[in-house]
């Protein structure tokens, strides 16, 4: 900008001329000038009023949406072992009602550091003297040894170890904190907890991973830190599950089976209540798997969910269902059962003669493997295997343990027409009890489908129609009739009355074809048998009744008293008031006169 | 009017210098209280995890049953089945409160013995 003089000589000069007072023109400027200077000035200081208005603004936001986080983060709990990378926290596993399956223990370990330790052959010494399987010289020569700096002796200590270890007084050795997985029900449930190891190890902590079963399953889950403080609440009833184990282990001894298994579900939620294989082992030691020997005889195996087996004349029951949901048959329609019935070279016998003819009915409460080949036969390969998809019998059984996904059903290479007869009668298909309870479940609870869990579950599963109402009704009726009339009378018991269907299964030896004297018996039952809640499966490897003259190994001398004896104990347990025979019997019959009115 | 001014500001300053210290001394104060509470809850949160699974340790059903076996002679514990539900009818009506003028525990037990008769009356 210019500056302009105060008194520029034009302006004057005419001011003279009229006769004016030039000093009024330099006032004027000199105003004008000091009223250019304000302005500026002002303007310099509002601008920097602004900044710093501006700069205090920022400040504030800064402090407030600080202490707004601060507000609104959740306060943390300092806990040991979450300082570190390395983290041992691990939820804890709760059954249905609560009660503690596994849980975390804090311990310590043991380690030395060599350079800092003061007489290493007195603590080796004391050492062996304290842990018996220490040997001193070695550890002497360990503690002793220039390239050693550092050694683990012990993952986990007892608090009178630890006592023991600190009174030595030897300031090499030294205590790290560690978390212990526990299951303080011992074997009880076992092959559902699975167990667990130590991942890696630091000073202050050591990872706790799962090994198996539910552990492995959600491994990720129970490690993740923002679920560590909620427990995982798992389907399983612990009373339920120990009295099944008591009985079914008393039951294995007295029939001298090799091996026994358990399944117990509720047939509208699919919440597996007990699950139970046997031999078992305890998961606090889990043992190391088989080396040699068949590994589905080794206690880590679960039989009812990893077994696969071809489990015999309860397979019939579906395919009875079938024959009825698809309107080819009714429980009255008369089937021939003259036997044996041949298919090429193949002959299909009955375990007795059962006469020339029989009902849909009495196939399967006499349990007639003619009548059912025949039933089936009519209704061809395609057909039975959508029916059996839908029950989910061709594909791996979906269940919260890490070795479901591991084991599938074994199914014929060539689904002939000889299989569909053989299928029929539970041969040729491999079925695991777990995939066989969701079956049964689905056939009684109204024809839904059910997908067995071990979460504990607050509604009831929506699952897709896959038989009717009526013949998940029909199907409730012939099992009932089984218990009352036909091959698993040992399954009435006071105050419950129980449906289910035996199956006894010559188990396929080593080098093909089926061993004599070798029987998986399966008892396959529902109860209250008019308006089902639950579903057991009981399998037997092995078992044989020898109070007789010769010993009897069908499925209605040995799984059957035993799911029997599980039933009268469980189901007080499952808060189940007793229920006459006479009320089941009445039901059965409102319900038939309902839909003959339809 | 102004020194006077550049003296309260003055004052006012060492004043809030003098609450900043201190402040900032409650705070660690509060700090270390936090660290300690921290310390004292997980300590405590260690114990309740320890008593938690003891006292699962100590339930669990192989010792329960155990136990059952153990003292079966003065509780007679057994298997709940069937039998242990009951009819609504089956609990009795409450008997009548018998009415007695005895003074002391001794004269009512003497008394008793003796009464059996008389009370049977008073039921319905």
């Amino acid at each position: 900008m210019m500056r302009t003089p105060l008194r520029p000589l034009a302006r004057v000069l005419k001011a003279r001329e009229t006769g004016e007072n030039p000093d009024y023109i330099e006032q004027e400027n000199r105003r004008l000038r000091l009223e250019n200077m304000r302005d500026a000035a002002r303007n310099q200081a509002e601008g920097r009023l602004l900044t710093l208005a501006l700069l205090f603004l920022c400040g504030f936001v800064l402090l407030g949406a600080r202490m707004g986080l601060l507000a609104a983060t959740a306060p943390l709990e300092m806990s040991v072992g979450l300082s570190e990378d390395i983290s041992s926290a691990r939820a804890d596993i709760l059954d249905r009602e609560g009660r503690v399956l596994a849980t975390n223990l804090p311990t310590h370990a043991l380690y030395a550091e060599t350079r800092r330790m003061v007489d290493p052959v007195r603590a080796a010494r004391e050492l062996a003297r304290i842990f018996p399987d220490i040997d001193a010289d070695r550890m002497a020569a360990r503690f002793t040894d220039p390239q050693r700096r550092f050694i683990w002796i012990r993952a986990q200590l007892s608090p009178e170890q630890q006592q023991a270890v600190h009174d030595i007084g030897e300031p090499g050795l030294l205590f790290g904190p560690r978390d212990m997985r526990v299951y303080p029900n011992g074997r009880i449930a076992a092959h559902v907890l699975g167990g667990a190891r130590y991942g890696q190890q630091g000073v202050r902590a050591a990872e706790l991973l799962g090994v198996a079963g539910t552990e492995l399953y959600f491994d990720s889950r129970l490690r993740d830190p923002d679920m560590v403080k909620e427990p995982l609440h798992l389907s399983l009833d612990l009373t339920v599950q120990a009295t099944v184990t008591e009985v079914l282990e008393g039951g294995m001894r007295m029939l001298n089976a090799k091996g026994a298994s358990a399944v117990l579900m509720d047939v509208y939620t699919g919440e597996v209540i007990s699950l139970v294989s046997l031999p078992d082992f305890d998961p606090n030691q889990r043992p190391a798997p088989p080396t040699e020997g068949e590994p589905a005889d080794s206690p880590l195996f679960n039989r009812a969910v990893q077994g696969y087996y071809e489990l015999g004349s309860v397979m019939k029951s579906f395919a009875v269902a079938q024959g009825l949901d698809s309107g080819a048959v009714t429980p009255d329609t008369m089937i021939d059962t003259r036997g044996p019935l041949t298919w090429g070279r193949f002959r299909i016998n009955d375990f007795r003669n059962y006469g020339p003819e029989l009902s849909v009915r009495d196939v399967m409460v006499r349990s007639s493997n003619i009548g059912t080949a025949r039933i089936m036969q009519a209704i061809g390969v395609e057909a039975q295997q959508d029916f059996l998809r839908k029950f989910g019998f061709l594909d791996p059984a979906q269940i919260e343990l890490a070795e479901a996904a591991r084991s599938r059903p074994l199914l014929p290479d060539r689904w002939s027409d000889l299989s569909v007869m053989t299928i029929s009668y539970g041969h040729g298909m491999s079925t695991s009890p777990l995939a066989l309870a969701a079956g049964y479940a689905s056939l009684v609870n109204g024809g839904r489908k059910i997908t067995p869990t071990l979460q504990r579950q607050d509604n009831v599963q929506a699952g897709a129609q896959i038989i009717s109402a009526q013949t998940s009704q029909q199907m409730r009726l012939m099992l009932h009739q089984v218990v009352q009339q036909g091959t698993a009378s040992f399954a009435r018991i006071a105050g419950y009355p129980v449906g289910g269907k035996t199956g006894s299964a010559d188990k396929p030896g080593p080098r093909g074809g089926y061993m004599k004297d070798a029987v998986l018996a399966t008892f396959a039952s529902v109860f209250p048998s008019h308006d089902p809640r639950y579903v057991l499966i009981v399998t037997l490897d092995e078992g044989a009744d020898t109070t007789g003259p010769e010993p009897r190994r069908t499925a209605g001398w040995t799984a059957v008293p035993v799911s029997a004896e599980i039933t009268r104990r469980i189901a007080p347990l499952l808060d189940m008031r007793p229920i006459r025979l006479e009320a089941a019997n009445a039901a059965f019959d409102a319900a038939l006169h309902s839909s003959v009115g339809h | 009017m102004r020194s006077f001014l550049y003296f309260l500001t003055a004052l006012a300053v060492i004043g809030l210098a003098a609450w900043a210290y201190r402040e900032n001394h409650l705070t660690q104060q509060a700090m270390n209280e936090r660290r300690a509470l921290e310390r004292e809850v997980a300590s405590l949160s260690n114990a309740i995890t320890i008593q938690r699974t003891e006292w699962a340790y100590l339930n669990r059903p192989d010792r329960l049953r155990e136990l059952v076996d153990v003292n079966f002679a003065r509780l007679r514990l057994v298997p709940m089945t069937a039998d242990h539900f009951g009819e609504i009818g089956q609990v009795a009506y409450p008997l009548p409160v018998l009415r007695s003028d005895y003074s002391t525990a001794v004269e009512v037990f003497g008394d008793l013995q003796s009464t059996p008769p008389a009370r049977q009356e008073d039921t319905p």
